[in-house]
C-alpha cells in the first residue's frame, strides 16, 4: 500500500533518510567489494604480463626497478606503465631502465630526469605544477570546494522535527508491509 | 528557487559542451610534446648501414642543416613518406641523414636500392638505444638540426606535402635565414 491517503503528510527528512540508507548500504557494501576484487585482478593481470629476463645483484635493487617501471607511462600507449605494456617501446624503455640502474648506478630521481628529458612529462603519470597544467592540478580541489559548499547548505537546512509516535507506527507498517 | 537559477543546468550544459569541444579540438593525443626541442643532439657512436665496420657520431651531423630522419622498412608509413623525403632532397637540396630504427640491415640496404636514397648517410640503431636517447617512440620520426647540432624542429610521424609547406621549410628558412643574417653581421 502507498502512504498516499488523507493521513499522508510531507515526508520527513530522517525517515526519507533512514529508508535511502537501508536501501543503497547494501549496493555500496556490494559495489565496494567489486572494485576491490576487480583492482586486485587487474593488479594480478599486469602483474603476469610481459616479461623480461633481467639480473640484479640484491633484491633491493630488484624492488627499484619493479617500482620505477610501475611509474613510468608507455609513451606509445598513452594509459598503460612500462611495466603493462608489451609495446616494443616499453621493453626497450625497460631496459634502458634496468642499464642505467644496474650498470650506470643512477638513483630513482636521476632516472625520472633521464627518461623526462628524452620523452617529457608524458611518461611521468605525476606532472609538474606549470602553466600547461595549472587546470589539472587545480581542477579537483575547486571540485572539493564546490561539493564541501552543497553539502554545507544542505547540513545549515533546519532540522527536520522528530517523528511523532503516530508517525513512527506508519512507517513501522511501511517497512513491515515490504 | 529563484528564476536565475532555472538557468543553472543550461549553464552546466554549455559548460559539458565546451570542455568536450576544446577537447575534441585538441592536438592528437599520441603527439607528444617534444622534449628535445632547442636541446643538441644526444651524443652517440652508431654504424653505418653502408659498412657496418665504420663507427659514426654526433660530429658527422655537424656543419650546416640537416634533417635526421628515424625510419625502418617495417614501418609503412615510412614507406608513404620516403617518396616526399626524396622530393625535398632535390627540390631544396636539404641534407638528410637516415637512423635505421631497429631494423635488419640487409632489408634496409634493399629498400634503398629500390626506392631511392635520400640520406647522405645512414646508421643502424639495431636495439633502438638511439632511438631512446632521442625520445623515438614510433617510426616515421624526424628532427631538424642547425649547424651546430641544436634540435629545432621535431616531427613525430610522416613528413608529408603539408607539412613540409606549413612546418618544415618555414624551420628551415628560419634557420637559413639566420645564417644569413649572421654572415652579413
Amino acid at each position: 500500500m502507498c502512504a498516499t491517503g488523507a493521513h499522508a503528510s510531507r515526508p520527513r527528512t530522517a525517515a526519507w533518510l533512514l529508508v535511502t540508507l537501508r536501501a543503497i548500504l547494501p549496493m555500496t557494501l556490494l559495489t565496494s567489494f567489486l572494485c576491490v576484487a576487480g583492482a586486485t585482478f587487474t593488479t594480478v593481470a599486469w602483474a603476469a604480463g610481459p616479461v623480461d629476463v633481467y639480473r640484479f645483484a640484491t633484491p633491493e635493487e630488484e624492488a627499484r626497478y619493479r617500482a620505477l617501471i610501475d611509474e613510468f607511462r608507455c609513451p606509445k600507449c598513452l594509459n598503460t606503465n612500462l611495466s603493462g605494456s608489451d609495446a616494443p617501446i616499453a621493453k626497450d624503455l625497460r631496459r634502458t631502465v634496468h642499464r642505467l640502474l644496474t650498470q650506470e648506478g643512477l638513483t630513482d630521481q636521476q632516472i625520472r630526469d633521464y627518461l623526462r628529458d628524452r620523452y617529457g612529462d608524458f611518461v611521468l603519470y605525476d606532472p609538474p605544477f606549470r602553466p600547461g597544467t595549472w587546470l589539472l592540478w587545480l581542477a579537483p580541489p575547486v571540485f572539493v570546494i564546490i561539493g564541501a559548499l552543497v553539502v554545507w547548505r544542505l547540513l545549515r537546512q533546519p532540522a527536520a522535527e522528530p517523528l511523532s509516535e503516530q508517525e513512527i507506527a506508519r512507517l513501522q507498517s511501511i517497512l513491515e508491509d515490504q | 528557487m529563484s528564476r536565475t537559477s532555472l538557468f543553472v543546468p543550461l549553464g552546466v550544459f554549455l559548460l559539458i559542451v565546451g570542455v568536450g569541444y576544446a577537447g575534441f579540438k585538441l592536438n592528437d593525443p599520441h603527439e607528444l610534446p617534444s622534449a628535445l626541442l632547442g636541446k643538441p643532439f644526444p651524443e652517440f657512436a652508431a654504424p653505418l648501414l653502408a659498412d657496418s665496420g665504420t663507427v659514426v657520431d654526433r660530429t658527422a651531423l655537424l656543419g650546416e642543416p640537416v634533417l635526421v630522419n628515424v625510419w625502418a622498412t617495417w614501418c609503412p608509413t615510412c614507406k608513404a613518406e620516403h617518396e616526399q623525403l626524396l622530393r625535398i632532397r632535390e627540390s631544396a637540396g636539404l641534407r638528410m641523414v637516415g637512423v635505421n630504427y631497429k631494423d635488419d640491415p640487409a632489408k634496409a640496404r634493399s629498400w634503398l636500392r629500390q626506392l631511392g636514397d635520400p640520406y647522405e648517410f645512414v646508421v643502424q640503431d639495431a636495439d633502438g638505444s638511439l632511438g631512446v636517447e632521442l625520445g623515438v617512440y614510433g617510426a616515421p620520426e624526424s628532427f631538424l638540426l642547425d649547424a651546430r647540432g641544436t634540435i629545432v624542429y621535431k616531427r613525430v610521424g610522416d613528413i608529408n606535402p603539408r607539412i613540409w609547406r606549413d612546418e618544415l621549410a618555414p624551420a628551415l628558412a628560419r634557420l637559413n635565414g639566420v645564417a644569413a643574417g649572421g654572415k652579413n653581421e
